[in-house]
């Protein structure tokens, strides 16, 4: 029977198992728009912005661990895409965007917003496809949805031309797809497994890296397994947490930037680092050539790439991570490393990171445990980039897989609003907080009204300091306190916001009212925000400077009880 | 790091798809690899091309180059030449200023080099020459006493000796 390109996109996706689309219409994607209402299947989410679409899509798909779907019109709907793209790239997570293109007679000519959209996304794309024919969407779609959410998983982009969505074409969805130079999954070679073994085994210092690959390959159990036989403490990278439990007595938290201090200096004490799913990325190393130089590094990763492109390696296993890591179980001694233990104590001991001082001034890493109490670490925390990102890191506390969904690798300012949306969608069961800066919530508070539009239940807590503090805090330490262009005298009333899109809405201006309002929120029906007014001018401790060494770090002031 | 910089010879076969040369220069470009010289035709299989690329960097980074390439998805096998076995081929054009006092010696070099005169002209002749790139440069050397108009070269191209291992 033949078909529209329209109804065959439409067919691919219910053959994927697609049953939420976050997208926004324009010219070129109304004859897909036009078979919509023939698959009420399909739940499209209108959003109001397409890069709340993509990062909708991402926090979808980091939430629920399938493929998440948005599409945009061509031209700026295409464009508007590109940041959610690049976002889901850095941090791997499986995204199918699909895009609409000018007709074909209109592609090269600079048609009426036309963008070669293949070439903007080129590279911050897995892959991308412009289909030229309906009878070739089937097959497109289905190798962009193999492609997204294998191997090391990534966002992949269909480009449809206007009139191949209503040209017709058989309908046929292919059983697998004839990609010669893909081959994404495989187990390890065993050679490399034991020279691992080998290299574990003689470790008197060892420490587990343990990345985001952990959660993607749904490697947590193993993980577990791994550093309980052999004692070796689990260091996790900000996409890494949530991992391995916190509470495990072998957690010792994040390193790097702003991660504590016991986990940086064990990292760089350490005769064995053993990283799982993690890309030694700057911000976890500090100077590259100074990084943990007594050690010797094993890096399994799934991404042969990944393997000494930053880090000199002794032993690379490229596979996939959970067959990896049950491979080298079995190989592994069990062992106690009690001296190796008891320097760890020491190190915790010696430096206290993430004491919270005392004082009645309005914190916002009291607000990020007490948010953690509260929800039991039970909530998905959902947080956009910055200080309140660094904070919810290192005061939340994380015991279940995929509790902490964060723009790690690119940094997205704006992410926490769309990706709670998106995450809540995917996770109805879950309470979802968004934490989210003044900043960054600006940047995409227009989904509020698709939020609210659809009735989706995000707990929203503003680290409202009237800043972007982070790039604040750098001005403080290293361009003389000189706060060019980081003070924001102009943000607006976010009670009044709530309300004004049907929302609920709490301010809080002191520490005594930080319970009540959590409370308040978690037992109010719907979506609300919360207004922080916090510190202004508080500091992430501790801090690695940029290039610096990881044994440089600036720890947190040594004073810090202050009279209330 | 200081490692010493060395030209390599990587070989890739890539599916023949519209997009696939932008796909693999942009990789180049945006990791910063530097490409001496890319030549790009048909392979024996039908849909199948192979490129043949000339890489000036070190061991970690031609690691890398090896690496990236081989994670384009339309990319089905990349190797590295350099060191194996092989025969290494490029084919210039040059056009040379000539006189009829100088043809007959530039003649004279073009036999010297087994090389071929394609095209002549009253100011002018058209030189054919395949070989390594030494070889061809070594040629354009002599030839600058008599004016070189124009240099169109396509670059190495490489293939293993023998049969493929199994």
């Amino acid at each position: 029977m033949k078909l529209t390109g329209g109804q065959i996109v439409c067919e691919a996706l219910l053959q994927e198992g697609v049953t939420d689309i976050f997208g926004l219409p324009g010219g070129a994607m109304l004859p897909l728009y036009g078979t919509l209402p023939q698959y009420p299947q399909i739940n499209h989410i209108l959003v109001r912005h397409e890069q709340g679409a993509a990062m909708a899509a991402d926090g979808y798909a980091r939430a629920s661990g399938n493929v998440g779907v948005c599409w945009a019109t061509s031209g700026p709907g295409a464009t508007n895409l590109v940041t959610g793209l690049a976002n889901a790239m850095m941090d791997s997570v499986p995204l199918v965007a699909i895009t609409g293109q000018v007709a074909r007679a209109g592609i090269g000519k600079d048609a009426f917003q036309e963008t070669d959209v293949t070439g903007v996304t080129l590279p911050v794309t897995k892959h991308n496809y412009l289909v030229m024919h309906a009878s070739e969407i089937a097959g497109a779609i289905k190798e962009a949805f193999y492609i997204a959410r294998t191997g090391r998983p990534g966002p992949v982009l269909v480009d449809i031309p206007k009139d191949v969505f209503t040209e017709e074409a058989d309908f046929v969805y292919p059983d697998s797809c004839d990609l010669p130079g893909y081959r994404p999954a495989f187990d390890p070679d065993m050679k490399d497994v034991e020279s691992a073994a080998v290299v574990v085994n003689a470790a008197k210092r060892p420490v587990i890296l343990a990345g985001h690959g952990v959660l993607l390959s749904q490697a947590t159990q193993q993980l577990k397994m791994l550093a309980e036989k052999a004692q070796i403490p689990v260091i996790t990278t900000l996409l890494g947490i949530s991992c391995f439990p916190e509470s495990h007595i072998l957690s010792m938290g994040m390193p790097g930037m702003h991660g504590v201090a016991w986990a940086s200096y064990a990292l760089h004490e350490a005769d064995v680092i053993l990283s799982l799913g993690a890309r030694f990325d700057d911000r976890v190393t500090g100077d590259i050539s100074r990084f943990a130089p007594d050690s010797k590094k094993i890096h399994f990763d799934i991404d042969a790439s990944e393997i000494g492109k930053t880090v000199p390696t002794n032993v690379g296993v490229v596979g996939d991570l959970k067959s990896s890591i049950e491979k080298l179980i079995p190989l592994v001694e069990q062992k106690s490393h009690a001296e190796w233990m008891r320097r760890l104590e020491g190190l915790r001991d010696e430096h206290p990171s993430l004491k919270i001082r005392n004082t009645q001034k309005l914190l916002p890493q009291q607000i990020l445990q007490k948010i953690s109490e509260i929800t039991n670490s039970q909530a998905i925390i959902v947080t956009g980039v910055g200080q309140h990102q660094m904070w919810a890191a290192q005061h939340c506390t994380f015991e279940e897989p995929g509790t902490l969904i964060t723009s790690g690798g690119l940094g997205t300012m704006g992410f926490e609003v769309p990706a709670a949306m998106g995450a809540k969608v995917a996770r109805p069961d879950k309470v979802v907080w968004s934490i989210a800066g003044d900043g960054g919530f600006q940047m995409t508070l227009s989904e509020l009204a698709t939020i609210a539009e659809n009735n989706i239940e995000v707990k929203f807590a503003i680290m409202n300091n009237n800043f972007l503090g982070m790039v604040r805090q750098w001005q403080e330490f290293f361009y003389e306190s000189e706060y060019t262009a980081t003070h924001y005298t102009g943000n607006p009333d976010f009670v009044k916001l709530a309300d004004a899109y049907g929302l609920t809405g709490i301010r809080v201006d002191n520490s005594a009212d930080v319970e009540g309002a959590i409370r308040q929120a978690m037992n109010t029906p719907g979506t609300v925000i919360i207004d922080f007014r916090v510190e202004q001018e508080e500091n992430v401790f501790p801090m690695i400077p940029a290039g610096q060494s990881i044994y440089e770090l600036m720890e947190e002031p040594t004073e810090i009880e202050e009279p209330a | 790091m200081t490692a010493a910089a060395h030209e390599y010879t990587i070989v890739a076969l890539v599916q023949d798809r519209p997009g696939v040369l932008n796909r693999v220069s942009s990789m180049f470009r945006r990791r910063g690899y530097n490409i001496v010289s890319l030549a790009v035709g048909h392979s024996e299989q039908l849909g199948l091309s192979r490129m043949t690329f000339v890489v000036d960097c070190d061991d970690a980074t031609i690691d890398q180059v090896r690496k990236q390439l081989d994670k384009l998805i339309e990319v089905i096998e990349v190797t590295d030449m350099t060191g194996l076995a092989s025969v290494t081929r490029e084919l210039a054009l040059i056009k040379v200023a000539s006189s009829p006092e100088t043809r007959s010696e530039i003649i004279q070099l073009v036999d010297i080099f087994r090389a071929n005169i394609v095209d002549v002209t009253i100011g002018s002749v058209i030189i054919e020459v395949t070989g390594d790139e030494n070889k061809v440069d070594s040629l354009l050397t002599l030839l600058e006493t008599f004016g070189i108009v124009e240099i169109m070269r396509t670059g190495r191209i490489a293939i293993p000796r023998g049969m493929p291992l199994i």
